[in-house]
């Protein structure tokens, strides 16, 4: 399959304007020595070929099972219009819109989100977004670390334990000291944030809910943390916010999340949407794109990329951050699902998670062998013990058609018996049901 | 005039806001329900998102892609950015269930490869065939966008030094670099020092790098063919003076464009190579993004790529490996933007060998066609010899009648194309940076150099409807010095 219209006629004709015998001349500049020594690839296919081979590919990759794995992303409804509105190519053959004139699509767009995540969070700024929820929250920590010009993070226990890893590997050649507090009873825990806490720490780092599946009220930790001149961060998760206080009511400073809930498909792991709220007094902290409104030169309401002197192209190796691209289309993505929702809808679809998550605790509560984790409200997600081994569980539970939820030992050594179990709006009380019934005969065998 | 009034006539989403208005109706709830969540943990304030029908919504979309210009609508030779063409097959197959639902954690439940063999693949089939295209020894698909790679790449051959306890924290980055890297560099933990390009050749100046190489030097980062569009053909040298004080050579890939099947990163012994799959391997831009940005290595880096990496066991099964002591860790919470890689393998399955050679020479072709199509009308800094996949061009001629690289592209917007990019690099004043790719035909590139040659000849006879320029736009040029000023950057009621 090949792209490329001009035909060879057209091609000697070109190569006659540049002055120039054949293709390899304009190639003269590259040293024989520095020629590839190697370029062995197959040879094209067809269009057809091609999409039977990818067809027969994802067909292999288990998506029949019924899914209960959460940990940070979630199998949510995804509306039709979504993706129609996503697919208009208007939109994702644009780049960057470094032309406003011809880009107030895309502008708009992101001012318009820039709200949505704005309304959601309850702070006054966001960004365009960056690539996902656990480089939102490395930029977080960077914005409290130029803020306060301290370099110590004080890290909760229950923030997602990839964004802690993830976290820490972007830090390794960085003079930045890291302190992890383990939740105690599924929450944070305040008397050991407050003794974490001293003069040189830049930020407080939380999760609501946390990655236990935990809510919690949080406006206590802020007041600790506003009292010694720390930053409270706050990761999130988007969809939760129609129900549960948000990072502006807690009095946090600045709310990262991953807003794959927002109408964004799992796709193994990406293309996902990291977003970042602060208040008004860290916007010049904020990396990444940035979209104003203004006026053009007849006075009509117009949006550009503003904010700009913050950024790599111009500022070089003095630059906030080196991101370059935000996750647009994502962002769109996102918009549109808030829109078609809208107030009402999300509380909807919010509920409906809630509701059966906790009819799915209260079913498991009575199966022989599991404690479910209670000391806290959740949301959509909760932790339970079981007598067994939880990865030897869940592997069993696959032949009975389900992932059934993520084994902490994975991240938590001592906790091979911990199972974290999401259930969102898609799951049907039948599917709950038979859940609680394949659990209960794995554990029983 | 209908359909224009209603392309003019946009207004903000919260605007068409009616109380009561839905436009999801979401099943009804199948369990016995109850209040759960003690009052205190509770949202006081509603979130205050708009209330529409989902026609409201098509409709209010609708009308903003009508307000954007994609590569589809027309030309799109912005310098730096390779806005070819994305097949639309590579659409469908990232849309497909079995890629497009997979849980990312299901390979990492227990036994769990066997569940995702097929996503594993193609990461893995994707990283072999970019070792090929690029000549390294090992991928990593994790790096999320071009700046993001190069990062990943500065954090790793951090990394390599100081396991072997070299004392080094410097970057050099030539002046005409992109932007993103010194920035990467400096975010990575390195000092940055600046060297400068020889005005004859083009090219990153010889002397001058090795007056600053030192035992200080971790890293050189050189783009070849450099955003001159110019192939630095003392790269041999180079890489003699950085590897003598066992500095690494960092290849930003930004313009592997040019040089597929002419040129391997790898074969001239750069240590590292980043890979911009929305440019070369066509996968859309999306607006800004997602992008992404795989790193490759040599053999002597390849133990502090990122995990998690995907391996082949000896029975052909594919499975997850976190097993590298040495690794700098984790760069994305799981394999990198896979949907996007997932259209970048279809790409590559699509053209195959002869067709990535054949992307690279009408890609320089194109570029040539253009700049020599344009030499009487623009200055041209380096017109005697080929530039690769673009050219850069000035618009020095143009100020002597007070028009500007500025006025040049928004000249271009009212004869229906997109400017290239401007004022970049910054080493050439009023740069014209024009990149037409492989995909357009001649008679789009004729289009376009009609279009500059007719902006040339307004000129000087009419500069004043260029600066006045665009006036076909739904808005013309805007206010950013109220923007950054009056930083309305929300909606408020």
């Amino acid at each position: 399959m090949s792209y490329i219209a001009n035909t060879d006629k057209q091609r000697a004709e070109m190569l006659a304007v540049c002055g120039v015998k054949n293709i390899e001349e304009l190639f003269r500049d590259i040293p024989a020595d520095k020629r590839p020594k190697s370029f062995d690839l197959a040879e094209g296919k067809s269009e057809l070929e091609v999409v039977a081979q990818l067809t027969k590919m994802a067909a292999s990759n288990y998506t029949h099972l019924v899914n209960f794995v959460g940990a940070g992303f979630y199998d949510h409804f995804i509306p039709a219009a979504v993706d129609a509105l996503a697919s208009r190519s208007e939109f994702y053959t644009a780049y960057t819109p470094y032309q406003p004139e011809l880009s107030q699509g895309t502008l708009q767009s992101i001012y318009e989100f820039q709200t949505d995540m704005c309304r959601l969070t309850g702070l006054d700024v966001s960004n365009a977004s960056v690539y996902d929820g656990g480089t939102a929250l490395y930029e977080a920590c960077q914005m409290a670390i130029a803020q306060t010009g301290r370099r110590r993070i004080v890290l909760d226990g229950g923030v997602n334990p990839i964004y802690r890893t993830m976290l820490k590997s972007y830090t390794k050649n960085l003079d930045i000291e890291f302190v992890e507090i383990a939740v105690s009873h599924g929450q944070s825990d305040r008397a050991a944030l407050a003794n974490a806490m001293n003069e040189d720490t830049a930020a407080v780092i939380l999760q609501n809910p946390n990655f236990f599946g935990a809510i919690d009220d949080h406006t206590d930790i802020a007041e600790m943390c506003h009292a010694k001149g720390v930053l409270a961060v706050q990761s999130v998760y988007p969809l939760a916010l129609s129900l549960i206080k948000s990072p502006g009511e807690c009095g946090i400073d600045i709310a990262t999340g991953e807003g794959q809930s927002l109408g964004i498909p799992l796709s193994f792991g990406g293309p996902y949407l990291g977003f970042m709220c602060a208040r008004k007094e860290l916007s010049r902290r904020m990396p990444g794109r940035i979209v104003g409104r203004t006026v053009d030169t007849e006075g009509r309401e117009g949006f550009v990329l503003t904010l700009q002197a913050r950024e790599q192209h111009i500022r070089r190796e003095k630059a906030i951050s080196n991101i370059c691209s935000n996750e647009a289309l994502c962002a769109l993505r996102a918009h549109v699902y808030l829109s078609l929702l809208g107030k009402e809808g999300l509380k909807d679809a919010a509920e409906l998670c809630l509701q059966k998550a906790n009819y799915a605790k209260i079913r498991l509560e009575a199966v022989s062998g599991v404690e479910v984790m209670k000391s806290s409200p959740i949301f959509n997600e909760f932790t339970i013990r079981i007598n067994k081994d939880a990865g030897d569980v869940v592997g069993a539970l696959i032949e009975h058609g389900f992932a059934g939820g993520f084994p902490l030992g994975r991240y938590y050594p001592g906790m091979e018996n911990y199972l974290l179990i999401a259930v969102t709006e898609k799951r049907s009380k039948r599917e709950i049901d038979q859940f609680v019934a394949a659990l209960e005969e794995v554990l029983c065998q | 005039m209908l359909i224009e009034s209603v392309v003019l006539k946009m207004t903000i989403i919260y605007k068409k806001s009616v109380v009561g208005r839905r436009g999801v109706t979401l099943p009804k709830c199948d369990v016995p329900t109850k209040s759960v969540i003690p009052e205190k943990f509770l949202r006081k304030t509603d979130t205050g998102l708009p209330e529409l029908s989902e026609l409201d919504v098509v409709r209010h979309f609708t009308g903003l892609s009508r307000r954007n210009y994609g590569l589809d609508t027309n030309f799109y030779p912005l310098g730096s950015c390779t806005m070819k063409y994305n097949p639309k097959v590579a659409e469908k197959i990232a849309a497909l269930g079995g890629f497009a639902d997979l849980h990312p954690l299901l390979p990492q439940l227990r036994n769990g490869g066997a569940l995702t063999q097929g996503a594993l693949a193609v990461v893995y089939e994707l990283e072999q065939m970019l070792n090929e295209i690029c000549g390294m020894s090992a991928f990593t698909l994790q790096p999320m966008a071009g700046a993001h790679g190069e990062l990943t790449a500065m954090m790793m051959i951090a990394a390599y030094h100081r396991k072997k306890g070299n004392r080094k924290n410097v970057v050099l980055i030539p002046d005409e670099a992109h932007g993103t890297n010194p920035a990467s560099a400096a975010i990575a933990g390195f000092e940055v020092r600046t060297i400068p390009t020889n005005p004859e050749t083009g090219a990153l100046d010889v002397e001058a790098l090795r007056a600053h190489v030192d035992e200080h030097t971790a890293a050189l980062m050189l783009t070849n063919p450099n955003t001159l569009g110019l192939f630095n053909a003392d790269i041999g040298r180079v890489s003699d003076i950085v590897h003598a004080v066992d500095a690494q050579l960092y290849y930003d890939g930004a313009n592997l464009n040019a040089v597929l099947g002419k040129f391997r990163p790898g074969d001239a012994n750069f240590d590292a190579v980043h890979v911009n799959l929305h440019k070369t391997f066509a996968t859309p831009h999306g607006g800004g993004g997602p992008g992404s940005g795989p790193v490759g290595v040599r053999k002597h880096l390849e133990e502090f790529l990122p995990v998690s990496r995907v391996v082949k066991r000896t029975d052909g099964t594919l499975a997850l490996d976190y097993d590298y002591p040495e690794s700098i860790g984790y760069i994305a919470p799981f394999y990198g933007n896979f949907g996007v890689c997932l259209k970048a393998y279809a790409y590559i399955l699509l053209l195959g060998r002869q067709g990535l050679i054949d992307v690279s020479e009408n890609a320089v072709l194109n570029a040539n066609y253009v700049m020599h199509s344009l030499k009487d009308h623009f200055d041209i800094p380096y017109v005697n010899r080929p530039c690769m996949h673009e050219c850069v061009l000035t618009a020095a001629k143009q100020t002597t009648n007070g028009v500007h690289a500025l006025d040049v592209a928004k000249g271009l917007i009212d004869r229906g194309y997109h400017p290239p990019t401007i004022y970049f690099p910054l080493i050439v004043k009023e740069a014209l940076m024009i990149e037409p790719t492989e995909t357009e035909s001649r008679e789009t590139l004729d289009g376009f150099i009609a279009a500059m040659k007719d902006i040339a000849d307004k000129a000087a006879s009419d500069p004043d409807s260029l600066h006045k320029a665009p006036v076909t736009t739904p808005v013309s040029r805007l206010d950013e010095t109220r923007a950054a000023r009056s930083m309305d950057l929300i909606y408020k009621e």
